[in-house]
């Protein structure tokens, strides 16, 4: 089954990583790729840029409307993914413990609706 | 191997496979360039086949378990023993809810319906019906498994199971509906399911607490119930006709689990169970003792439910005045649907000869009674007070 796990933390607690924290922290997630790819659970993942630079996209009454900042105002944000092929929801919260991110916000597990 | 497949077990049986055939094939066709290469391609590949079949296996396992879901009954079957822990611990996994835990459990290992569990946890019945259908739908689409948890796993899954069987075992000891006061048949499950689970977690004090007390209240269930279905007081009851076996049992489980030195809410509950089943006489219950041990319930457990219990012990030990102080700091509480508290507060006031008083209450506790039983005592009781 697979799974897009969602890393949520408070973007501001990122943002005030020292630069030696945010180095050890990428290397924990260059092990983290490394270890799921190998085990055939990695699917897919990217870190995304904080919701500062985010946009908004909306059809109303057949206009676009685009707006600064993210869909919702969150205490947490979505601040990357990893999209995983897992056995079962056990095997995909164990790998979603191991998200370094895990450790400071929440890191959501949602099955892939498959069409 | 072990990085690449992340399990022990998988990567040993993978080599050994890969070395099998290694001698079969090369006795054939001869030492390849590079043995070492070939050896690690056939085990991971090997892994990368049984991991794909157990992913197939987990969906068909995973139908299984709903199907299993749908057919289960309440019948006891001694021999599927294995199943049953299986149903339970996926029942109560930690990814659904506790009450969706709970209600799941009792709706497919217990075969409650959907009114009686609503009963059990004071809500609606059709909110009990979505949370039902909501937690199938969660095990189902989110892929949880249907097995006993792995050991570095167990004991923290198995609070979410005692907490579901001690549920299970009240349902049956004070049935929801109709006139039946007990359900033999829930207790018995519920008791049963616990045994399997002290078997299988021995060291587990809580487990066997509870098992302890569920045997401890079970022992007095012949007398609780009169020949024309009228519930018995405590007091009233026939402590001749409680099974001593059982009592003699409850209270070895007790002991055991106590020398752990790790004391639990169950554990504490069945040593207020102790107490009462080891008085002969109701006048030599050590009522002082059991608000002790509610005090410390109390700090476990700081539920309304509680509380109200530990009123009653206080107004034993130091009289109803001080039982009463205790459930007016319960009044606003979920407990407002609940009889046993109208109930309570009309039974402390009859004692104090404060008759009107306990003539409203009593008819407030009748309104909200959930059992003919139960209902027909009350209305005794204030008969006993509208007459004076």
């Amino acid at each position: 089954m697979r799974y897009l796990l969602m890393i949520c933390t408070d973007e501001t607690s990122i943002e005030a990583l020292s630069p030696a924290e945010g180095e050890a922290m990428l290397a924990e997630y260059g092990a983290f790729r490394e270890e799921m790819t190998s085990r055939g659970v990695l699917e897919g993942g990217e870190r995304l840029r904080p919701t500062t630079v985010a946009t908004t996209v909306r059809i109303r009454d057949g206009e676009v409307l685009t707006a600064d900042g993210p869909f919702a105002e969150t205490k947490e944000q979505v601040g990357g993914y990893f999209l995983a092929d897992c056995r079962d929801l056990d095997e995909a919260i164990e790998v979603a413990a191991k998200i370094p991110a895990a450790r400071l916000g929440t890191i959501e597990v949602r099955p892939i609706w498959e069409m | 191997m072990i990085r690449t497949t992340g399990d022990w077990d998988l990567a040993e049986e993978c080599a050994q496979d890969a070395f099998a055939r290694a001698l079969e094939r090369w006795g054939r066709d001869g030492v390849p360039r590079n043995p070492g290469a070939w050896l690690t391609t056939t085990a991971r590949n090997q892994a990368y086949d049984r991991l794909r079949r157990a992913k197939t296996g987990a969906a068909k396992q995973r139908e299984a378990a709903m199907d299993a879901m749908n057919d289960a009954s309440s019948e006891s079957d001694r021999s599927s023993s294995d199943d049953r822990l299986r149903l339970i611990f996926t029942c109560c996994h930690p990814a659904l809810s506790l009450e969706a835990q709970v209600a799941l459990t009792l709706r497919t290992l217990a075969g409650l319906t959907t009114a009686e569990i609503a009963r059990a946890f004071l809500v609606p019945e059709p909110t009990m019906a979505k949370r039902l259908v909501r937690a199938k739908a969660k095990i189902r689409n989110a892929g949880i498994p249907y097995r006993v948890p792995p050991d570095h796993q167990l004991p923290e899954r198995t609070v979410a199971v005692l907490a579901v069987l001690y549920l299970l075992f009240n349902e049956g000891y004070g049935a929801s509906e109709g006139g039946d006061l007990i359900r033999q048949s829930l207790c018995d499950e519920a008791i049963q399911l616990t045994r399997t689970l002290a078997r299988l977690m021995p060291d587990e004090p809580e487990v066997v607490g509870l098992l302890a007390l569920m045997i401890l209240h079970d022992a007095r269930r012949l007398a609780r119930v009169d020949e024309s279905g009228e519930l018995v007081p405590l007091e009233e009851q026939d402590r001749g006709s409680w099974d001593s076996l059982a009592v003699s049992e409850g209270t070895a489980l007790l002991d055991a689990a106590l020398r752990r030195g790790e004391p639990g809410p169950y554990q504490v509950q069945a040593a207020i169970a102790a107490c009462h089943v080891t008085a002969t006489d109701p006048v030599d219950t050590d009522w002082s003792e059991i608000a002790q041990l509610y005090d410390r319930l109390v700090e476990m457990m700081p539920t309304p439910v509680v509380a109200l219990n530990r009123a009653v012990a206080v107004a034993m030990a130091d009289g109803p005045t001080a039982g009463l102080v205790l459930l007016d700091a319960l009044e606003d509480s979920v407990l407002s649907s609940y009889y046993l508290l109208p109930a309570t507060r009309a039974d402390l006031l009859r004692r104090l000869g404060r008759d009107a008083e306990a003539s409203d209450a009593y008819c407030a506790a009748i309104e909200l009674a959930p059992t003919d039983a139960e209902r027909r005592y009350l209305s005794r009781r204030l008969t006993d007070v509208t007459h004076q």
